[in-house]
């Protein structure tokens, strides 16, 4: 069985001890996604595994065969930018940019996560059906990802921006 | 990481066969497990981390994500209704599932106040309860002498930095903390931990499950090599549904708690009719506070009772050179807790 990595179908290592980073930098040359700390601490190699945000760095590749992975790649359509990264780039939501990658990927996720209603370590109420977008809400759950430049002021402006205006229509869906 | 063989299992009889584990023949002593080598994989987030570091060294990997990740009411002939949790439910899952919100709210709150959101989507159930009790000094293979990691070798951990390590329940041995906050509210709650493994299937109150390190830190857990957890079952508590989790800790998010506190607690007409406590990053193992549970029993349902019940806990307390501030930390943490769920004034300082 393949793994699906942005739509394509791409065959597992032979070496399980192959980490999904290494098969998506090494062998793929996808090299949007960073690898960071390698041990699970920064979120610079956060991916989405069959929608969900995970870390990269301690899945073995192996473990993806019949699922499907989505890169910082595969987020924008046609070679356009996704609207997270333009308005990552309107807000400084970056200076170096090594941990961009993973801040998108793991927005995407996030926003699911949020409009699903799972709760988070800040949220009031937890029999509450849908929860506030509150930038509270939205700062805890961008905790794992960590930005050495200190431009998760910029970051928490990108993602609030972007998914703002959607946030009622979807929540009630 | 040391070369190792994957496999993957659909259902528990698989992983065990999987992992070489053969029922045992009555009364024949046999050992039972042909690869005490082999070890099962959840979502990775301790155990690859820690072959990658190659502290851990399995020869064969039985992946068991496959397994149930069916969160399934229970009920009994009076209406008593529990939840059985696979073992392959991630701890996302868990956390926002319907009923554990409204039945175990400190379940939820216990989870989302650990690892991050990423880990947590990855983290399974059975896979958060068998993380390694551990600390930095277990880590540092190149320069720290570790029990856990080669028994015998002598403990760097006790006389070193130790802000973070256990003050209930160590030995000279190893001080290192279990690390999980899903596991303090499984002990607050009477979890049931149900295995399969060479002697059949079985099960496991929660809070025997985890061990105090004693002088055989190497060993987490009661489990015998081969035992695989197939679900956790948490029983009727009505109590439960007035429960909380509290976490201290150096950030706001993201990192091991220096306390936390799972309680439940039942009042009536301003007496303690019932009470659930638990406390993490205290001890090598989750720690359940029977001898607080059994102060509080009866008592009025005041701050002073609380304190009282807390210092009796804590009493037994030994701190090192830069934990002791655990002791003052966990008791006032205990009285916060308790205090928010009887209702209490919280614009106070208590803690």
């Amino acid at each position: 069985m393949s793994i699906a990595v942005n739509g394509s179908a791409v065959k597992p290592p032979d070496d399980p001890r192959v980490s999904l980073l290494d098969l998506l930098r090494e062998t793929l040359h996808l090299s949007g996604t960073k690898k960071g700390c390698d041990q699970g601490a920064c979120g610079a190699c956060t991916v989405l595994l069959d929608g969900q945000r995970v870390l990269s760095c301690l899945t073995l590749a192996v473990q993806c065969e019949g699922r499907s992975v989505t890169t910082v790649e595969g987020l924008g359509a046609d070679g356009a930018l996704h609207p997270l990264q333009h308005a990552f780039i309107e807000h400084d939501g970056f200076q170096c940019g090594y941990c961009t990658p993973g801040q998108i990927c793991s927005a995407v996720g996030m926003i699911g996560e949020l409009r699903r209603g799972v709760p988070s370590h800040v949220t009031a109420d937890l029999a509450a059906g849908a929860i506030p977008h509150s930038r509270e809400e939205l700062r805890e759950r961008m905790s794992g990802n960590l930005c050495r430049c200190g431009a998760h002021n910029g970051i928490i402006d990108a993602i609030a921006e972007t998914y703002a205006e959607t946030t009622h229509a979807e929540a009630a869906e | 990481m040391t070369p190792f063989s994957y496999l993957r299992a659909a259902d528990a009889d698989t992983a065990l066969q999987l992992a070489g584990v053969h029922a045992r023949h009555p009364g024949a002593g046999h050992p039972g497990v042909e690869h005490p080598a082999a070890k099962y994989l959840g979502g990775g987030t301790n155990l690859v981390d820690l072959m990658r570091e190659t502290i851990e060294r399995p020869g064969t990997l039985v992946d068991v994500t496959g397994l149930s990740d069916r969160i399934a009411e229970t009920g009994d002939a009076n209406g008593n209704r529990g939840l059985l949790i696979g073992a392959a439910v991630r701890n996302t899952a868990l956390a926002e599932h319907r009923l554990v919100r409204q039945r175990y709210p400190m379940l939820s709150r216990a989870i989302v106040s650990g690892a991050s959101p990423q880990i947590r989507n990855m983290a399974t159930v059975a896979g958060n309860i068998l993380q390694r009790t551990r600390c930095a000094y277990f880590y540092d293979r190149a320069g720290s002498r570790c029990n856990k990691r080669e028994p015998g070798q002598g403990c760097d951990a006790i006389d070193g930095f130790n802000r973070m390590h256990a003050i209930l329940g160590a030995s000279p041995a190893c001080v290192a903390t279990h690390p999980s906050d899903l596991c303090v509210a499984l002990a607050a709650l009477d979890a049931t931990v149900h295995l399969s493994g060479a002697d059949g299937e079985r099960r496991l109150p929660f809070t025997e499950l985890h061990r105090l390190p004693g002088d055989e830190p190497g060993r987490d857990t009661a489990l015998e090599p081969g035992d695989l957890i197939t679900a956790v079952e948490l029983p009727a508590l009505p109590l439960a549904a007035n429960s909380a989790y509290r976490k201290v800790r150096d950030r706001s998010s993201y990192a091991f708690a220096l306390v936390s506190v799972a309680a439940a607690l039942s009042v009536e007409n301003g007496t303690v009719t019932d009470v659930r406590l638990a406390l993490g990053g205290v001890a090598h193992k989750p720690w359940r506070a029977l001898t607080a549970e059994q102060a509080l029993r009866g008592q009025p349902a005041t701050e002073a009772a609380f304190r009282a019940a807390a210092a009796a806990e804590l009493a037994a307390a030994q701190p090192l050179r830069d934990n002791g501030f655990k002791i003052e930390l966990a008791q006032r943490t205990i009285v916060a807790v308790l205090g928010e769920l009887a209702g209490h004034d919280r614009t106070g300082d208590g803690a």
